[in-house]
C-alpha cells in the first residue's frame, strides 16, 4: 500500500466521522428546514425556488429573516443587507478554520468556506485537532448540506407539519447542542476569565439588540471578541488536554 | 423560476460567502503573532458561550433546569444524541410542569 492511499483512507475515515458525529445535529436542522420550507411556501416561493434558495443561500437564520423581509420584487439591498448583519458571525467563525485546513490549497479552502455554518463549525471545533481534520469537517458539512435543502423542500410540500416545534421542544434542540459542545470544549481548555467575559458580552449585546435583526449576530460577536480578548490580555491559559 | 428572485438569493450567498472568506483570511494572518495566536486558540470556546448565552437568557426555569441536566450529562456521554434527545425531552416535561 503506498503512504498516498493510507493518507486518503484516513481522510475518508475522518470524513465518515464529521457525517456521524453531525447527525445528531441534522435532526434539529431537520426540525427548522421542514417549518423554513412550509413558511417559504406561504411566502409564494416556488418549489424550485426554495431549493434554490436552501442549497445556494444556505442559512437558515438569513433564509428565516428573509422571508419577514419578502416581497415583490424583491428587495434585493435590504436582503443583502440583513444577509450581512445575520450572518456577521461566520466571520469569526471561518476565523478559526485555518488550523482546520492546514495544509489545503487555496482553490480548496475557497470551495468549502461556504460550509462553515454554525452546527457543523461548533461540531468541527469542538471534536477538537485530529488527522484530517479539514475532512472532518468536510463531512459534517456534507451531512447538514444534504439534510437543510432537503428538509426545506420536505417542508415546501407537506405544509405546515412542523408549525410550532416548540410543542415538541425542537427549540431547544440548537440549545442543547451547542450546550454539550461548549462542556466539552470548556473541558478541554480551562480558561474561566474567557469562558466569563464571552459570557458577559454575549448577554449584554442579546439584551441590547434582542428582537433586532442583529440579534443573531451580535452575540456571538461580541462575545467571541470578548472572550478573544480576555484570552490575549489575560493569564496564558493553562491547557488540560 | 423568476430571475429577480434567483438574483436576490445569489446576492445574498455572495454577501455570506465574502464574510467567510474575510474572516478566514484574517484568522489566517492573526496566527502569525503568538499573542493573537493564544486568543485565536479560545476563541472556539468563546463562540460556543456566546451561541448558548443568548439562547439561555431568552428562555425560563424551564430552559434553564433542562439545560444544567443538559451540561451535567454532557460530561459523561460523548455521544451528541444522547444529551440533544435528553434535552428535548426535559424541555417539553418541565414546560408542562412549570
Amino acid at each position: 500500500m503506498t503512504l498516498f492511499s493510507e493518507h486518503a483512507a484516513g481522510a475518508r475515515a475522518a470524513f465518515t466521522a464529521g457525517v456521524l458525529r453531525c447527525a445528531p445535529v441534522a435532526l434539529g436542522v431537520l426540525a427548522y428546514g421542514l417549518v423554513f420550507g412550509a413558511l417559504a411556501r406561504q411566502a409564494g416561493l416556488s418549489f424550485g425556488e426554495t431549493a434554490f434558495m436552501s442549497a445556494v443561500v444556505y442559512s437558515g437564520s438569513a433564509q428565516f429573516v428573509a422571508l419577514g423581509l419578502w416581497a415583490l420584487p424583491p428587495p434585493v439591498l435590504a436582503l443583502a443587507l440583513a444577509t450581512l448583519l445575520v450572518n456577521f458571525r461566520f466571520f469569526l467563525m471561518a476565523a478559526t478554520m485555518s488550523r482546520v485546513l492546514k495544509g489545503w490549497s487555496r482553490p480548496a479552502v475557497l470551495a468549502v468556506l461556504p460550509w462553515v455554518t454554525d452546527e457543523n463549525w461548533a461540531v468541527t471545533l469542538a471534536a477538537g485537532e485530529r488527522r484530517h481534520w479539514g475532512a472532518f469537517f468536510l463531512g459534517t458539512g456534507a451531512m447538514l448540506y444534504v439534510t437543510w435543502p432537503t428538509a426545506s423542500l420536505l417542508g415546501y410540500a407537506l405544509g405546515g407539519v412542523v408549525a410550532d416545534p416548540k410543542r415538541w421542544g425542537f427549540d431547544f434542540a440548537f440549545t442543547a447542542v451547542f450546550m454539550t459542545l461548549a462542556v466539552g470544549l470548556a473541558r478541554k481548555h480551562r480558561a474561566p476569565l474567557v469562558w466569563i467575559a464571552s459570557a458577559a458580552g454575549a448577554l449584554l449585546a442579546d439584551r441590547l439588540l434582542a428582537g433586532s435583526v442583529l440579534s443573531n449576530s451580535a452575540p456571538v460577536l461580541v462575545g467571541g471578541l470578548a472572550g478573544a480578548l480576555a484570552a490575549a490580555l489575560g493569564p496564558r491559559a493553562r491547557n488540560a488536554g | 423560476m423568476r430571475a429577480e428572485v434567483l438574483l436576490a438569493f445569489l446576492a445574498m450567498a455572495a454577501v455570506s460567502y465574502g464574510i467567510r472568506v474575510a474572516g478566514f483570511l484574517v484568522g489566517r494572518r492573526l496566527q502569525e503573532h503568538p499573542r493573537l495566536s493564544t486568543a485565536l486558540d479560545q476563541l472556539p470556546a468563546a463562540i460556543l458561550i456566546a451561541l448558548v448565552v443568548p439562547l439561555l437568557a431568552r428562555g425560563g426555569p424551564a430552559e434553564w433546569l433542562a439545560a444544567a441536566a443538559v451540561a451535567a450529562l454532557a460530561r459523561w456521554v460523548d455521544f451528541l444524541l444522547v444529551p440533544l434527545a435528553a434535552g428535548v425531552v426535559a424541555v417539553v416535561l418541565l414546560r408542562g410542569v412549570l
